[in-house]
């Protein structure tokens, strides 16, 4: 090997690997908890909807996670919603608490919610320090430690904006 | 540090493969992610890169940087020179018959774009047809059939079996003379397999149709002789043979090179311009446009250098070793299947896990500091046939290890765990 290499090491010795966001260990059993991978393996609401008055599909293109959602609107409310489709643990588990979470809800509170979940799964807004109306969604805040699974979280959330927005075109992660 | 490429060049064909040498010549290698250390089993998507090409690139920019093939200074020629090098290196590489047979481009998507562009512009026609088969890289897929939407052709697939290999009989009946192009990956990075391209070769030329392959895969792990296949072009990336990104190589035979038009316009293709007429320049630079990627052209001379230097027969006979070992081992854990078990593979591992998604596998290995890579490979026809949305995928260098193997094995015993 080159003996005139310069080895610049361009990280202060202070700085841990933590801040780096080089996830230690422990992280994993954040993301990957008993609620989570149990969401996964019997995902809620997991149904066609005889009665939806919307249906949207949802796409994940690089990691091929797709999701059909169903939606029974009352005027502002949804009053029924359901999903099928296949895709990785946080995907599948994300979008089975979400349905639960979504349920009774009005558009407005929908919309909320999924804009304090975006920004809690892409580390801009802690559950712990304020005021939220995520219930047990913030069980998904472990996703912020791994950046590329951000977008497994929220692919049910953006499919589901689409629904209530009315989108017709495919919805995609991309 | 050529003599590293030449000292490298004297271990004997018989002598043991020695790899914990080679790893030593990949600073990469030595990291630590996530405090465990590095296992870089990603090298389908990218291959990491020895010293020597390192060097390269920095000894460019700190001693030899000048625009090429236009100036009389020294720096201008000198680089020009080793930029012209790196041509005949590759040249020798692929065994091509002339260094003009070699044109740089971006990588193994814009070598195929170029023929889709240029060829195709001049040789194909509504009611012609066009022959890939199902396991192609998107990029042997997308600019045959934007080509076929220009111009009216056809688009042809030959199926594959269960195991991942090309159906021969069924693309022997698509065959006639309606075909202008047949092109096919050498090595599917996918899953693996090893196509049968001198028989491909063969029965296509049987009806004077030319054949292109896709040799990104190939080229890192297999020895390439261009005129032993008689295949009419060959595309690869540099940054998949340890060479630098953004530079890879476009291998066609005069004879197609000299018929096809200028995809590109500009400097250095042209050999006089005025308002009225310009003439094009010789080959190769006619399908070069502009300044090129000048350091990277270099870069993988030497990256190829080095390859040769270890020798890629040996090379494919321990990266076989290699997948052999992880087939075996990988292939035995229970609730494991493997994707794509075609006669003839090599370096590719693709495979899924039970009630597994591939992504979670991912992220769960890349805990253990493994880098594989989950997801469709840009390959979705492939993943429809096989009736899966994903897989994981190791794929092996000549810098890997049985231990790295093991490490994975005991990486999927984990995610089977968490999941269980
Ligand atoms: C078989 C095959 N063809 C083509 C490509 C495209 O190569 P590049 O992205 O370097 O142009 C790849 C890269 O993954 C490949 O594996």
């Amino acid at each position: 090997m080159s003996g005139r290499r310069r080895q610049r090491n361009l990280v202060p010795d202070n700085l841990t690997p933590d801040i780096l966001h080089l996830t230690p260990m422990a992280d994993l059993n954040e993301l990957y908890q008993q609620v989570i991978l149990d969401h996964n393996k019997k995902p809620r609401n997991f149904r066609v909807l005889e009665n939806a008055t919307r249906q949207q599909e949802g796409y994940n293109p690089l990691c091929g996670d797709q999701i059909t959602l169903y939606l029974e609107m009352d005027g502002d409310t949804i009053k029924d919603i359901g999903f099928q489709g296949q895709g990785c643990a946080i995907s599948k588990a994300s979008s089975s608490m979400m349905t639960a979470a979504v349920k009774g809800k009005t558009r407005q509170e929908a919309e909320l919610m999924f804009d304090e979940f975006h920004r809690m799964v892409k580390g801009e807004f802690d559950p712990e320090t304020s005021e939220h109306h995520l219930g047990r969604l913030t069980i998904l805040s472990g996703v912020r430690e791994f950046p590329a699974r951000v977008k497994c979280a929220s692919l049910s959330w953006h499919t589901l904006r689409a629904a209530l927005e009315g989108t017709q075109e495919a919805i995609s992660t991309e | 540090m050529q003599a590293a490429v030449e000292a490298e060049a004297t271990q004997t064909a018989h002598a043991p493969f020695d790899v914990e040498r080679i790893r030593a010549e990949f600073p990469i290698l030595t990291q630590q992610v996530h405090g465990k250390p590095l296992v870089y089993l990603d090298n389908a998507a990218t291959a990491q890169k020895p010293q020597v090409v390192i060097d390269a690139l920095e000894r460019y920019y700190t001693e030899q940087n000048a625009n090429i093939h236009r100036g009389v200074h020294y720096l201008s020629q000198l680089a020009t020179r080793e930029y012209e090098d790196a041509r005949v290196k590759i040249q020798r590489f692929l065994n091509a018959a002339e260094a003009h047979e070699i044109i740089f481009t971006r990588g193994t998507t814009e070598s195929i774009n170029l023929v889709a562009l240029s060829f195709g512009r001049k040789f194909v026609q509504a009611g012609d047809e066009i022959i890939i088969s199902t396991l192609e890289h998107h990029s042997n897929i997308v600019p045959w059939q934007m080509l076929c939407e220009q111009t009216g052709a056809t688009l042809r697939v030959i199926p594959i079996n269960d195991a991942g290999e090309l159906l021969l009989d069924e693309y022997e009946r698509m065959l006639n003379p309606k075909v202008k192009l047949v092109a096919v990956a050498h090595l599917s990075n996918a899953l693996g397999t090893l196509n049968p391209v001198q028989r491909i070769i063969e029965l296509a030329h049987a009806q004077d149709i030319p054949v292109l392959l896709d040799g990104a895969q190939a080229a890192p792990h297999i020895k390439v002789d261009v005129r032993e296949l008689d295949c009419d072009f060959y595309a690869l990336s540099g940054h998949k043979l340890c060479g630098p990104t953004g530079i890879g190589v476009l291998y066609g035979k005069s004879r197609w090179l000299e018929a096809m038009p200028p995809v590109f316009g500009g400097g250095d293709m042209i050999a006089s311009v005025t308002f009225e007429k310009t003439t094009y320049n010789t080959l190769p630079h006619k399908l070069e446009a502009g300044t090129p990627h000048i350091e990277g052209g270099i870069g993988l001379g030497v990256a190829v250098d080095y390859l040769t230097g270890i020798g890629l027969d040996r090379i494919a006979a321990y990266e076989h070793e290699l997948l052999e070992y992880a087939t075996e081992l990988i292939g035995s854990i229970p609730g494991v299947t493997l994707v794509g078990t075609a006669r003839e593979k090599a370096s590719v591992l693709s495979f899924t896990i039970d009630n597994i998604h591939p992504h979670d596998i991912g992220t769960i290995l890349d805990q253990e500091g493994i880098a594989i890579r989950a997801g469709h490979h840009c390959a979705q026809p492939v993943m429809k046939r096989f009736g899966v949305p994903a897989t994981a995928r190791a794929s092996f260098a000549f810098y890997n290890t049985k231990a790295e193997i093991d490490a994975l094995a005991v990486g999927i015993q984990k995610a089977i765990e968490v999941f269980s």
